[in-house]
């Protein structure tokens, strides 16, 4: 490893971190005496125009990425630079809602901690080794939990940061414990060296023991049943902006790693060894969170929680998408597609549910009663968003999963993958009715309140920008695919 | 020029989002034109396709890594079953003049939906079918939940679930297509031509025939089209009993028995003479037909009368089709158009007309109001809709269900008399419904809002003289369809001439 090629692959964080200097130096130093409306808007300038330089050097990294000797530490480059793109433009996205909020004082420390926290993203997205993986983890999870606990005025806010935190203490415990087990088992920490170590072999207990901590550990990270159970009360506890970056930034980037693991696992062999106790251990995660996620959804008052297991049904259609990896870069395209997608819309309908919670205080289903005559704009936005996380065309949700199942069936058209395709389309047939409970109080149903609901111009112009987008990159999906496509070459 | 009148109604749709809330004069006339014009591209296209096979209207690289395109084209099927889009558009928004509440978004609503259907019944690449056929999916649950009448959230709901079920299962079939032939190309006559395995055309075509013909209002998935037609706004009803119906049973024809023809061979044994996939669904179609009309004799709500009643006719549109012989599938399709405009007309005249006039739908009611002398217009209206419902010649029904009727007799005889048996119960329960609400001579009750009826407006006399009128000129001239429908028939049965 020589410094100039650390320098080199690390540069976005680095701007990143100096960005998150920068809004702590301009908040507590510059502005201090300022007032709370000024400061937000300052320390998310900073903050933005931190991601926008950290994605204008992601063109410095070069592809090949960072190592010792023979040991690759971080990737760059290829799909591992979209997934890079996509937390930096998602993360611009969720501390543009900020503005206008007011569940906190402390304005830079909040963009702060989520620069930070982006930065454990960007490490995550490129690690290829045991060692960068749980750093990068450790970084992102960290920040999370501050975030979750941000609005220190609010019980939930304390007690989902408790929940996720201790969830999340001991999923990373089990994670670090499977890495142990791996190393032990195969003498090395890098990816590549311990998929090719214990290549061609019958799986043995141990490395299925292994295995199953690893899961749990990044099971946890993108909430896949049955490591779930933090995802509705942060969802539901944490202020709006932040919930959004843990669905959206976090999610990108632990599904990046996710495809770095499974990038590794299909160049060998591809069956015995390695691949086949972990696609076995997805393939179950993956139904689980399909059918619990969408199932759970349905019996949902809290517009936020149905979000978060709308967030886990949809997690278990990617980690489909991860079963039956292809060795050409078709599967992991398209569940960075998805994922990618995924998260915008996300951030989006967290923000329409943030501006009707700000003006009715509540983010159950009937807050959002007659919406559209208290705020057409907003109604429309959340029309198209949650209609494309149902999955009707021709918004990208639809392109996103025709895409991925199609790229499961190219792997294997089997009676087994198409059978959970076919799970998986039932199952988004049955999230339609969720969604449409909050599209019907929204459009539907006449208002129990009718005074309008006004949002700040900033989070307005964001959420349109997003819808805007979610309905363009639906009807032309060959623009998001054909740049992702650009990476693989 | 066909493909017009999808990006018509789709820019008519956005435009009416966008216009200002109180100007429902502005929207209603706009709406109006919107239609209009789609129609006559229609008609313009109906024209010019005359004597042509399959036109190519656009073909675009949609997703050139995946071999998707936006390829629209047209054959005869495809140009009758857009003219009956274009008229039952007009007449729809002829018979919503009425519509007060968010007058705007209603016709935004309905343009969308108008649009999908159209782009349904011009796309030859299965992956755009499939993308308009959901689109429509979504418009029709606004317009019943919002606008509609009985229990319209409940209906709504169900009317959409059971639609993106339908869809679920079709999305199922395009993909395991798109896979197993090569993931080359979602193009029908691509995919047509890929001779996918008969086993697994035996496996899919159950699933994508029953996925659209959920839409069709095939028994026993029919159970949305009652409630979703009833508790509809009456353009709505027009809409699901008139197209979007339709769009099932041309999902079925197009697709389902288009690419998996082997799906409809015997299975190699026979349980109780049912012997392949295409005896169930016969079966079904038959059962559909009996069932739906035994039922709408028993209705006591005029609305539910003509809601089954749809479900009967449509049986005769699945039969039809699985009779797999050239007069069945020609009178299937000539049986859509026909049912398209009838149904049309009878849910104006018993949702607008009439609801509009004595709120109340309920036939013990209606007879005690004596609407045949009250409301000669709704009653004469609604003798020619009977008549022609029933089957009578002269009009269109008579020819659409002859031929199914002849078809079914050449594939198997007891098809035809099970089916014919539909027909005299249809005689029947319109008899009734005719008789209960308008020709009744039971003693006259007063009610309290009744003192004169509002007289027939503009709007809707001219949307029963359209709707009347094509009816009949086409039971009159029945060549002017069959003319384009037989050779485009005639090439989809042979087989890959999509």
């Amino acid at each position: 490893m020589n410094y100039a090629d650390l320098f080199r692959v690390t540069l976005p964080e680095t701007a990143l971190e100096v960005a998150a200097l920068l809004v702590l130096l301009v908040d507590l130093g510059l502005l201090r005496k300022a007032a709370l409306k000024t400061r937000l808007a300052a320390s998310v300038l900073v903050g933005v125009m931190g991601c926008g330089v950290a994605f204008w050097t992601l063109g410095f990294q070069g592809s090949g990425g960072l190592s010792t000797g023979t040991l690759n530490l971080l990737a760059s480059g290829g799909l591992v630079q979209v997934a890079q793109s996509a937390v930096l433009v998602l993360t611009a996205l969720t501390l543009l809602l900020l503005v206008g909020s007011t569940f906190t004082r402390h304005a830079g420390e909040y963009v702060a901690v989520v620069l930070m926290a982006a930065a454990g993203g960007l490490i995550v997205a490129a690690a290829q080794d045991l060692l960068v993986i749980f750093t990068g983890l450790e970084l992102l999870s960290l920040g999370l939990y501050v975030l979750t606990a941000f609005a220190k005025g609010s019980g939930r806010s304390a007690e989902a940061a408790m929940k996720y935190y201790l969830f999340g203490g001991v999923s990373a415990a089990f994670l670090l414990f499977g890495f142990s087990y791996l190393y032990g088992l195969t003498g090395s920490t890098n990816l590549q060296q311990i998929v090719t170590a214990v290549d061609g072999s019958p799986a043995s207990p141990l490395l299925y023991v292994a295995l199953v901590m690893v899961a749990a550990g990044l099971g946890f990270k993108v909430a896949a049943v049955p490591f779930h159970l933090w995802a509705p009360d942060a969802y539901e506890g944490a202020p709006a902006p932040a919930a959004a970056f843990i669905a959206s930034v976090s999610k990108v980037a632990s599904f990046a790693l996710l495809i770095s693991v499974g990038t590794a696992a299909v160049h060998v062999t591809g069956q015995a060894g390695f691949a086949s106790p972990w696609s076995l251990i997805l393939l179950v995660s993956a139904v689980a969170s399909m059918i619990l996620g969408n199932l759970a959804a349905l019996a949902q008052v809290n517009v936020r929680r149905l979000l978060a297991y709308s967030a886990i049904a949809h997690a278990g259609y990617m980690i489909l998408g991860l079963v039956y990896f292809s060795r050409t870069p078709a599967s992991a395209a398209a569940i960075l597609y998805y994922v990618l997608t995924y998260g915008l819309t996300t951030i989006g309908a967290f923000g329409a549910v943030a501006v009707v919670e700000q003006a009715t205080g509540s983010s159950n289903l009937d807050a959002f009663l007659g919406l559209h005559r208290r705020n057409p704009l907003l109604a429309s936005v959340l029309l198209i968003l949650f209609l494309s996380l149902a999955g009707i065309p021709p918004l990208v949700g639809f392109w996103a999963k025709f895409n991925l199942f199609a790229a499961v069936l190219s792997v294997n058209s089997g009676a087994l993958p198409l059978g959970l395709v076919a799970l998986a389309i039932a199952m988004s047939a049955v999230s339609l009715y969720y969604y449409l409970q909050v599209l019907k109080r929204a459009w539907v149903l006449p208002p129990v309140d009718s005074t309008p609901i006004q949002a700040h111009p900033v989070v307005l112009a964001v959420l349109v920008v997003i819808a805007l987008a979610v309905v363009i990159l639906g009807c032309f999906p060959a623009i998001l695919g054909g740049w992702i496509g650009g990476f693989v070459q | 020029m066909l493909a017009y009148t999808i990006y018509l109604s789709f820019a008519g749709a956005l435009l009416m989002a966008l216009l200002p809330k109180d100007k429902p004069a502005l929207a209603r006339w706009l709406a109006l034109g919107v239609a209009v014009s789609g129609l006559a591209l229609a008609v313009g296209g109906f024209v010019d396709g005359m004597g042509q096979g399959r036109v190519v209207l656009v073909d675009l690289a949609w997703v050139p890594s995946m071999g998707i395109h936006f390829l629209l084209a047209a054959d005869g099927i495809s140009r009758v079953l857009v003219l009956l889009t274009g008229l039952a558009a007009v007449a729809g928004v002829l018979f919503s003049w009425n519509i007060e509440l968010r007058t705007n978004q209603f016709f935004a609503f309905f343009l969308a939906l108008i649009g999908g259907v159209y782009g349904v019944f011009l796309s030859f690449d299965l992956f755009l079918l499939f993308v308009f056929y959901e689109i429509a999916i979504v418009p029709k649950y606004f317009l019943i939940a919002i606008w509609g009448s009985t229990r319209r959230e409940y209906a709504a709901m169900k009317l959409a679930l059971y639609s993106f079920v339908g869809s679920a299962m079709v999305l199922i079939g395009l993909l395991a297509s798109y896979a197993v032939s090569g993931g080359h190309s979602t193009g029908l006559v691509a995919l047509g031509h890929a001779h996918l395995p008969v086993g697994f055309q035996m496996a899919m075509f159950p699933l994508v025939f029953t996925g659209f013909a959920i839409l069709a209002g095939m028994w026993p998935f029919h159970t949305w089209a009652p409630t979703g037609h009833v508790a509809a706004p009456t353009a709505a009803s027009m809409l699901l009993a008139g197209v979007v119906m339709k769009l099932g049973a041309y999902g079925c024809l197009r697709v389902a028995i288009s690419l998996f023809p082997h799906g409809l061979d015997p299975w190699g044994f026979s349980f109780i003479g049912i012997g392949s996939w295409r005896d169930v669904f016969a079966v079904l179609a038959v059962v559909g037909i009996v069932y739906g009309a035994l039922v709408a004799l028993a209705q006591s709500d005029f609305k539910f009368v003509i809601g089954y009643s749809s479900v009967s006719h449509m049986g005769f549109v699945m039969l039809g089709l699985v009779t797999l012989n050239q007069i069945g599938v020609t009178g299937a399709v000539m049986q859509m158009f026909s049912h398209g405009v009838i149904a049309g007309l009878l849910f104006a005249i018993v949702g607008r007309i009439v609801y509009e006039r004595t709120h109340t739908r309920q036939l013990g009611e209606l007879e005690t109001m004596h609407l045949g002398k009250r409301l000669p217009f709704a009653a004469w209206a609604f003798v020619i809709a009977g008549m022609a419902s029933m089957g009578l010649p002269g009009f269109s029904g008579f020819v659409a269900e002859l031929q199914v009727l002849v078809g079914a007799w050449i594939a198997k005889p007891w098809w035809t008399i099970a089916a014919g048996l539909g027909i005299v119960i249809g005689v029947a329960y319109t008899w009734r419904a005719l008789q209960k609400a308008f020709f009744s001579d039971a003693p006259p009750v007063l009610h309290a809002h009744e003192e004169g009826f509002a007289a027939m407006t503009w709007p809707e006399v001219t949307g029963v003289a359209l709707l009347a009128g094509v009816s009949l000129f086409v039971g009159l001239y029945p060549r002017i369809l069959l003319d384009t429908i037989e050779p485009a028939v005639k090439a989809l049965l042979a087989g890959g001439g999509q």
